[in-house]
């Protein structure tokens, strides 16, 4: 594990920062209760106060403290990320692994499905879900499974029907495997790595979505710690509380760097291509 | 080359339909229909009357039939061209098309042209030097695009414009055709903001294609018979490396009518995502559909173009 974290830190420098900051992210997340001087959504103060000893972020329109805030915000945001990337790139996975392995009419015809899915743009499709939906937290996850589900079933599918191509899965069928038998340990086990680059690579995008939908008024209520639904609010204050606009951008921006960056070497790591220098 | 055509245009009407067809259900599936929403705005004395009216309404608008009835006939007059009326706008669906869509884009075509201008050489001299500072720098400078989300550079921008211009979105759209600087003064700074994010994807999508081609066998017998390094990168291995590009940089084309939605809300253009996200919250089914309608439309077609044009290209694609 040490040494595969100095293999990490050597061969990605970039990688390894963005893996620190993945860490904090995720710490602050977790403790955000014993980190926030103030809870998410307790107001009372004045607002607008500009950032001070007290208010190291100044407050925002209804006196809520605008650092709490954002540290609670980190638990939202990347709760709604890991929840929706497990659950979007998973089934989309499975359903690429199934219809690749099957094939046939069921094959063409979750194709045109996922082709159908794709032609809506990601931002537009969320937000007719939500308004079907209804705005709430668990429903902005929901959203985001449909919008990531597509991607990972395409993605999957076409590294699978190379897997299927291949001389051991016709072996595995030749010796009598059943199809559950193949799909599980022949199949799966040879997309884990797309299925890998897939989440780390999806989760800022999930994150920056969420934070989109909030942005445009569409995702967690208002009075959710959500950093774009802060930002939208700061927009209003642009003038006179810029630091409303400054601190949840800041703190979204960061998250995903970090994220990227993470996800990036990942990837790099796992594409044995990318490796070597200039030939 | 025909067949694969065929197959193409074949994919392309089911995908359509398939995509309106979610749309249509998503907002039939809304829950507070228009018929609601005006009557309880309107606030009548009594419930019963107040159902009464409800039923009238949805009557009137034809939202008593079954949802698949609606569908089809939508899908009727649509192939004619008639969106139907807006339910809050009190006019034609295809004049809000019709004044909106050359708007949206007007700015996506903007945001398109900037990004790739500056996109592809960073990629290009991001391989050629990798692992160089100057690959460093781009990919840090790229990823950095893609880190900072939209309404974030949005709203910088729009911060630093008001602080140091004084300047603010104008409430008036103006038209290219009536006074061309003044409509690229308020457009100029989405595409700037929307074009940077956008760059990111395709630098890095350059800089790995060009890592790829630079190494293969034929590049390598560039050099070997003495071509100087430019010709080896520019005529060899670029013309190669760009065909994914194109179809990446089209996709993201057919993309942009409806991704420049936050750019329109944070810049006040009066757009189609402006109008689409008022639509919504306002359950203007017809508007929606419409919109949503014409940027599937839009998608689609790119994109067909683009792989047209890149089996074309590239005869190993029409033989597949």
């Amino acid at each position: 594990m040490l040494a595969a974290l100095g293999r990490l830190v050597v061969r990605q420098p970039l990688g390894a920062a963005g893996a620190v900051v993945v860490l904090a992210l995720v710490a602050v997340a977790v403790l955000a209760p014993r980190l926030a001087p103030h809870g998410p959504k307790e107001t009372g103060f004045a607002p607008y106060i500009a950032p001070s000893a007290e208010f190291p972020m100044g407050t925002d329109q209804v006196g809520r403290d605008v650092l709490s805030r954002v540290i609670w915000g980190a638990r939202l945001s990347l709760y709604v990320g890991l929840a929706s990337v497990v659950f979007g790139i998973t089934l989309g996975s499975l359903w690429g692994v199934a219809t690749a392995y099957f094939g046939g009419a069921a094959d063409a015809g979750s194709q045109r499905v996922v082709d159908s899915l794709m032609a809506l743009p990601p931002i537009i499709l969320a937000l007719s879900l939500m308004a079907a939906l209804g705005q709430s937290v668990t429903n902005v996850i929901l959203a985001l499974t449909i919008l990531l589900t597509p991607t990972a079933a395409r993605t999957v599918r076409s590294v699978a029907l190379g897997v299927v191509a291949t001389p051991y899965i016709e072996a595995a069928r030749a010796s009598g495997c059943t199809h559950w038998r193949i799909i599980r340990h022949h199949l799966i086990p040879n997309c884990l790595a797309s299925y890998i680059v897939l989440m780390t690579t999806n989760v800022s995008y999930a994150i920056v979505v969420e934070a989109s939908l909030s942005f445009i008024g569409a995702g967690a209520p208002p009075d959710e710690p959500s950093w774009g639904g802060m930002l939208t609010a700061g927009i209003q204050a642009l003038e006179t509380a810029p630091w409303m606009v400054f601190f949840p951008g800041l703190a979204i921006s960061l998250a995903v760097f970090g994220l990227n960056l993470f996800g990036d070497s990942i990837r790099d790591l796992t594409d044995p291509r990318l490796r070597g220098g200039l030939g | 080359m025909r067949q694969y055509v065929i197959r193409r245009l074949v994919l392309f009407v089911p995908t359509l339909l398939g995509a309106s067809l979610l749309v249509f259900v998503l907002m039939r599936l809304v829950p507070g229909d228009i018929a609601e929403i005006l009557v309880y705005q309107t606030g009548s004395e009594s419930s019963t009357i107040q159902k009464k009216q409800i039923q009238q309404i949805r009557a009137e608008l034809g939202l008593d039939r079954p949802v698949a009835v609606q569908y089809l006939a939508w899908m009727a007059a649509a192939a004619r061209g008639d969106f139907g009326q807006s339910y809050t706008q009190r006019r034609p669906v295809r004049d809000i098309l019709i004044e909106r869509f050359p708007r949206s884009l007007e700015l996506a075509g903007l945001t398109l042209a900037l990004a790739v201008i500056w996109a592809i050489p960073l990629g290009v001299v991001s391989a050629v030097r990798q692992n160089g500072w100057l690959d460093y720098a781009a990919r840090v400078l790229s990823l950095s695009g893609l880190s900072l989300p939209l309404f974030v550079t949005g709203a910088l921008i729009l911060y630093g414009l008001v602080r140091l211009f004084r300047w603010i979105p104008p409430l008036e759209f103006v038209a290219f055709t009536e006074d061309p600087a003044e409509n690229l003064k308020q457009l100029i700074w989405p595409a700037l903001c929307q074009a940077y994010y956008i760059s990111a994807p395709i630098t890095r999508l350059t800089r790995s294609q060009m890592l790829e081609v630079i190494r293969d066998d034929y590049v390598r017998t560039a050099r070997a018979k003495g071509l100087g390094e430019g010709a080896v990168v520019y005529r060899h291995a670029l013309k190669n490396a760009l065909l994914p590009v194109v179809t990446f940089i089209g996709w993201w084309g057919g993309r942009l009518l409806g991704g420049v939605v936050i750019m329109e809300i944070i810049f006040v253009v009066p757009g189609m995502g402006t109008a689409l996200v008022q639509a919504v919250s306002q359950r203007d089914y017809p508007t929606v559909q419409a919109m949503i309608f014409v940027m599937a439309l839009v998608f689609l077609l790119v994109n067909l173009v683009v792989d047209l044009l890149y089996a074309w290209l590239d005869p190993r694609i029409r033989y597949a």
